[in-house]
């Protein structure tokens, strides 16, 4: 029995880490430019996609570190090219046009590297389990995990000690008025949107070695990350990150108990906390509303 | 020609091309269901412009009205009573009701906020329908069941063999639908939307109950929403899960934003060019969803307006 509990609080776990990564990037660009990024799922399988065309020259280790940053200079470059365009105007364009883009993003995938999926191999040490008793903690699961940490610790970091991380958080409370103090607000927005297309980029590898890759994985990791966001509340990125650890644990609780509503828990913690606290558990009243 | 002649001229233009469909579609290689599926498609973009375009309120969940409105309407004729107004009135009520209750839990949200949380909301029906494969079919989607003939007390009209005969009944209630709409915008409600829109907190400062109004406007879209919906379960006699998927959505949205959300027609054109294209292209391409985004890329970045806006704006010079 303990076990099996175990078992899912692991697996809700690392599904919350993806949820968390995936969550932080779109969160990013939510706060400070107001674009949901529709195409952040897309963005998420290219990662993936140039890891598994890179292995083979690079190795897992440098396909890991090489990838995420070629994702984000491909979202600098349509950031700079498009998307860019639509900030300002009503937010029903942005959504469109990243709503365009993944479809594009999908299919050229589909196009490129072929409908079916394909496998992202691991280092053999890494998919080993750990122990006997507890099978279901490979060596893999727990680097992603650690990973994750890593990166969302560095994330929490770069927003609070650099010069560009206090700037990001300023504008997200107060475009005009960073404008006004003289930040290239412009340049601001691209390389915020860069980092939330890097960690997209860096979920796609990570899902990539853990589940393999096929064209239509960003889609269905998109959906929990918008929970995520309005369960932590908008606005504020510890939300994100509790928001998506919380409804990770509580989907792979539900697949223990009642697996087919294993996804319908997520919708039901949604509508209980807009119910309860509309803003969002962490969210401050009046941010985008 | 002053302004009114103007728009009674090309309002008429539109329903004489509407009727006569059935005898000018087969001249330019369309087919009649092709012209009730975008009859009905119309008046989903066209609900959703009601709350978009006359409200200003941006609601990307809108399928799962539609979605909604369909199983309702196919459940009925499947399982409880083979008839078609009992199916299409189940299939509104089902929708709309729904649609309204959820709209008061989210009426205070506004602009993306409202967004995200009306396709997350949406998507808890597209897993409803997609995981209760007892009742819904689930993934294979609702089946069988078939519309039927109506019987109008001195006669009856066979809608299920007879594309024709099943045309002219949705553009009867489509008809219906639009002047209820029109109506509903000329009214003072319609005039107060407009405000709202235009101005939300210069409406609040005059006492009006923005809440109040943008909920009745969203229960409103719903209701329109659901019964196209039940239409469209009509004309394929199906319902698909697919049709409650938020991509479903924004493709309601993008026929609303490419033919002009600013104009009470503006969706319907966005309707025809969007089916035609959808068509078109996948009939020539496995990769068609390429195209399909490339347009959304397209009309975003340089007809923002739509095709209706870009051409007013052309005649103005």
């Amino acid at each position: 029995m303990t076990q099996l509990i175990l078992f899912n609080v692991t697996n809700g776990l690392i599904i919350g880490a993806f949820y968390v990564l995936m969550a932080l990037g779109l969160s990013l660009i939510l706060n400070l430019s107001n674009v949901i990024n529709f195409a952040h799922g897309g963005f998420l399988v290219i990662g993936g996609y140039i890891a598994y065309t890179l292995e083979p020259y690079l190795g897992f280790w440098g396909a890991l570190v090489a990838s995420p940053f070629l994702t984000a200079i491909i979202g600098l470059a349509i950031e700079r090219v498009m998307i860019s365009r639509v900030y300002g105007r009503d937010p029903l364009y942005s959504l469109l046009l990243t709503f365009g883009l993944a479809f594009i993003f999908e299919d050229g995938t589909r196009f490129i590297w072929g409908a079916n999926g394909k496998p992202f191999a691991i280092p053999a040490f890494l998919s080993q389990p750990l122990s006997n008793e507890f099978f279901f903690i490979t060596g893999y699961r727990l680097f992603m995990v650690a990973m994750v940490a890593v990166m969302v610790s560095l994330l929490f970091l770069f927003l609070r000690y650099t010069r560009v991380g206090i700037r990001i958080r300023a504008g997200t409370l107060d475009l005009e008025t960073v404008s006004a103090l003289g930040v290239n607000v412009r340049a601001l927005r691209s390389l915020n949107f860069a980092v939330g297309i890097f960690l997209a980029g860096l979920s796609g590898v990570l899902a990539g070695g853990q589940l393999g890759l096929e064209p239509t994985m960003g889609s269905g990791l998109l959906m929990p990350s918008f929970i995520a966001i309005i369960v932590g509340g908008v606005g504020s990125l510890p939300g994100t990150l509790v928001g998506g650890l919380l409804i990770g644990v509580a989907s792979g609780i539900t697949a223990a108990v009642f697996p087919s509503a294993s996804e319908a828990i997520m919708y039901v913690l949604m509508a209980v906390v807009l119910l309860i606290r509309p803003r969002g558990l962490f969210g401050e009243e009046g941010m985008l509303t | 020609m002053s302004e009114t002649h103007r728009k009674l001229a090309a309002l008429a233009a539109i329903w004489v091309v509407l009727v006569c469909a059935p005898l000018w579609m087969p001249l330019v290689g369309g087919y009649t269901a092709l012209g009730s599926r975008v009859l009905v498609l119309g008046l989903a973009a066209m609900s959703v412009n009601f709350l978009l375009g006359f409200t200003g309120v941006l609601s990307f969940g809108h399928a799962a009205w539609f979605g909604l409105g369909a199983y309702g309407c196919g459940l009925i004729l499947k399982f409880i009573a083979l008839s078609t107004p009992l199916g299409l009135l189940a299939g509104t009520l089902l929708g709309g009701v729904l649609g309204g209750m959820l709209g008061a839990l989210i009426v205070r949200r506004r602009g993306v906020y409202f967004a995200m949380v009306t396709i997350a909301f949406g998507q808890v029906f597209y897993y409803i329908a997609f995981q209760w494969s007892s009742l819904t079919g689930g993934d294979d989607g609702l089946r069988p069941f078939y519309r039927q003939p109506l019987h109008l007390g001195f006669t009856t009209v066979d809608i299920l063999q007879n594309s024709t005969a099943f045309y002219y009944f949705v553009l009867i209630c489509f008809a219906a639908a639009v002047a209820l709409m029109g109506f509903l915008l000329r009214s003072p409600f319609g005039r107060t939307m407009l405000a709202i829109r235009e101005n939300e907190r210069r409406a609040r400062f005059l006492g009006i109950p923005v809440e109040m109004h943008i909920w009745i406007a969203f229960t409103l879209s719903c209701f329109f929403m659901a019964f196209a919906g039940s239409l469209y379960a009509l004309v394929n006699n199906f319902a698909d899960p697919r049709g409650l998927h938020y991509s479903q959505s924004g493709d309601f949205v993008m026929m609303a934003v490419m033919g002009g959300m600013r104009s009470f027609w503006g969706p319907l054109l966005g309707a025809v060019v969007f089916v035609v294209l959808q068509d078109y292209v996948s009939s020539i391409t496995v990769n068609w969803q390429i195209f399909i985004g490339l347009t959304f890329v397209v009309v975003v970045l340089f007809f923002p307006r739509g095709l209706l806006g870009f051409l007013q704006a052309r005649r103005r010079g």
